[in-house]
């Protein structure tokens, strides 16, 4: 007898590795491996080192093309976090790989006091940023932007498509210091491209202009918001989108000239809790500069979150375009 | 040389094992991938622990006087949940909500979503310093329970591992037993390539520690094994080193090229049962 022919219609279903792209989206394979194979071509300084994830990072890329430069350091990323310092006091770039929740929770006090107190030059690209799995929180970085960002000289990065990606590898490695890049591997979705846009390392970037609201993201929830621009277009409802690529050092500049336009809702989007994020950063440049529009937070609530299906969990926590849309539209209302 | 009643024993855990393994695959088709391999692999051993040494009461999975099992490696759930539907802690038909949105049974396990989870494992290399903090606990209370932790060979290469190794031989936690599943397999490749770890029971016996390494797959081996470990009256804490085959017990998987997250296709499911079925059943 088989099981699933003859019982109720499967529930919603998770796996780790769950696609962020959209429908019909266009995609690229493996953004960062191959732009860091590209880049480590010129650069002999460039090492990889990963924390039994390679396959999972990307990163197999830069162990195929450079084997000997490629260095496995096991399940162990207080080991890898450690050893990427050590190899860049003896003066390597090293690029460390894992996933976000291994390598700001499990290995934070290596990454503050081995690279960040010496400002190594040391480049963190951790996958499954944010919530971007279903597994529960025990995979689910929610809050690492918050404590990335609390590190002293840390610049923090949050790329948005694979475009993103293949322009800030080069630019974190042009940077001298620690980088904390998130990262989208597997088919990471392409839109930019569609966009004036190029990646600049502290720079924020309007994507579209628009008089009701401006939302103001980073990574994944760019996205989103350009999604969300288009569904409120259809409602009249007119949306700029400013990206914030870099949360650290923050373009405040950008977003303060952006923010003081009158008369718009000001919504901060992001793929990370209510605490400590791009939010918060961004409510903290405004007041301090006097500027006070309406200003309002799409994020994911304090809270340990739930198992299940990314679109379920992105439904249910209000960062889907269909959830962000409509609670636009109840602000505005 | 066995006695009867070994036998006797041994087929009724034979029984169990076929069972969990069952469990296990039909979960894996509800998500139509997944750590199937690792559940083969362990079956044997879940079988031995939840259904000869371990003292429980199913209807009563938080009783006071229960044997701890912490699954450390949350991803092993699945190979776990089959074995709280053997020992009769959640039912059969839940099985079928595997993985699903709102299930009591998560991908990783969480000790806030199942009955008989003790912690949420899955951040890998946390179970055994707990089982640490719990042994210490309950030797505290005056309660003789024992508590299991169960981990990965993955799980060798934390540093935390090694910390709760030297802790728990520092303080004499005869109650402690530590059971490891080396299947050879991370997720990067072989655990042998991934990070090498051998001589593994001297590391184990240099920590402190009582030591026995058995093959996995060999119920009687692991029964003696179970027994031994509960038996010691030493106070020092004890490790069972199991190595396992992926994929036990059904020749394709077994014979698959090793990973450690597989797809298996929708007709295999089947194939895969009626494996189990058929040889179960010729051992009876
Ligand atoms: C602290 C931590 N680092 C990394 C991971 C990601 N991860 C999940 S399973 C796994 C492989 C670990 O080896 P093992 O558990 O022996 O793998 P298996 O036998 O199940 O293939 C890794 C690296 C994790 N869950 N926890
Ligand atoms: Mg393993």
């Amino acid at each position: 007898m088989s099981t699933a022919a003859t019982k109720k219609p499967r529930l919603t279903t998770s796996a780790m590795i769950a696609s962020i792209a959209s429908e019909g989206q266009r995609t690229i394979a493996a953004p960062f491996g191959k732009a860091l194979v590209t880049l480590a071509e010129q650069r002999p300084e460039i090492v990889g080192l990963t924390a039994d994830l390679a396959k999972y990072t990307d990163l197999h890329l830069f162990g195929q093309a450079f084997p000997e430069r490629f260095f496995q350091m096991g399940m162990a990323e207080q080991l890898l976090m450690a050893a990427a310092g050590g190899m860049a006091k003896e003066g390597f770039m090293p690029f460390a790989t894992t996933y976000a929740v291994f390598g700001t929770r499990r290995a934070f006090d290596f990454v503050h006091q081995v690279i960040a107190e010496e400002n190594l030059n040391v480049k963190l690209c951790c996958a499954l940023p944010g919530l971007t799995t279903g597994y529960g929180p025990s995979h689910q970085a929610a809050e690492d932007l918050a404590l990335v960002r609390a590190i002293p000289g840390m610049t923090v990065i949050d790329p948005c498509d694979a475009l993103d990606i293949e322009q800030a590898v080069p630019a974190i490695a042009a940077h001298n210091g620690p980088v904390y890049m998130r990262l989208l591997r597997g088919n990471v979705p392409l839109l930019l491209d569609e966009y004036d846009y190029k990646f600049e390392l502290g720079k924020a970037k309007l994507l579209r202009g628009g008089n009701d609201v401006l939302l103001i993201s980073s990574g994944i929830m760019t996205m989103r918001s350009l999604e969300v621009a288009n569904a409120l277009a259809a409602d009249q409802v007119d949306v700029a989108v400013l990206h914030v690529p870099t949360i650290k050092p923050l373009d405040t500049a950008t977003i303060l000239a952006e923010a003081s336009r009158s008369g718009r809702l000001v919504v901060v989007a992001e793929n990370h809790t209510t605490v400590g994020g791009l939010g918060e950063a961004v409510a903290t440049a405004l007041l301090t500069a006097g500027v006070s529009p309406q200003f309002r937070q799409i994020a994911l609530p304090d809270a340990f979150l739930d198992a299940g299906a990314l679109p379920t969990l992105h439904d249910r926590y209000g960062i889907s375009t269909d959830a962000m849309t409509q609670t636009i539209k109840t602000w505005l209302a | 040389m066995n006695t009867p009643s070994d036998t006797g024993l041994q087929a009724k855990l034979a029984e169990h094992a076929y069972r969990i393994r069952r469990f296990a695959l039909r979960m894996g088709e509800v998500q139509g991938q997944g750590y199937v391999g690792q559940a083969l692999g362990y079956a044997d051993v879940l079988a031995v622990a939840y259904c000869h040494a371990m003292q429980l009461r199913p209807d009563d999975p938080q009783w006071e006087g229960r044997d701890r099992f912490l699954l450390s490696h949350g991803h092993y759930a699945i190979a776990f949940y089959a074995a709280l539907i053997e020992a009769g802690i959640i039912p059969e038909d839940e099985l079928d909500t595997y993985g699903s949105d709102d299930s009591r049974l998560p991908m990783s396990g969480m000790a806030t979503y199942t009955p008989g989870m003790e912690i949420s494992g899955g951040s890998l290399g946390q179970g055994l310093p707990i089982a640490v903090g719990m042994a210490l606990g309950l030797r505290l209370k005056g309660n003789p329970a024992f508590v299991y932790n169960s981990m990965s060979d993955g799980e060798l290469d934390e540093g935390s591992t090694w910390e709760a190794a030297m802790g728990a031989a520092h303080h004499g936690l005869g109650n402690l037993i530590c059971l490891v599943d080396i299947n050879n397999q991370q997720a990067d490749g072989p655990s042998s390539k991934v990070m090498g770890f051998e001589p593994l029971a001297d590391k184990w016996a240099s920590f402190g520690w009582h030591v026995q390494r058995v093959d996995g797959n060999d119920l009687s081996a692991v029964i003696a094994a179970f027994d031994t470990a509960r038996a010691l009256t030493e106070a020092k804490p004890r490790v069972i080193l199991f190595d396992t085959l992926m994929g036990k017990g059904v020749p394709f998987l077994e014979a698959r090229e090793k990973n450690h997250f597989i797809r298996v296709d929708p007709p295999e499911w089947q194939q895969a049962l009626d494996i189990l079925d058929h040889a179960q059943g010729a051992a009876r």
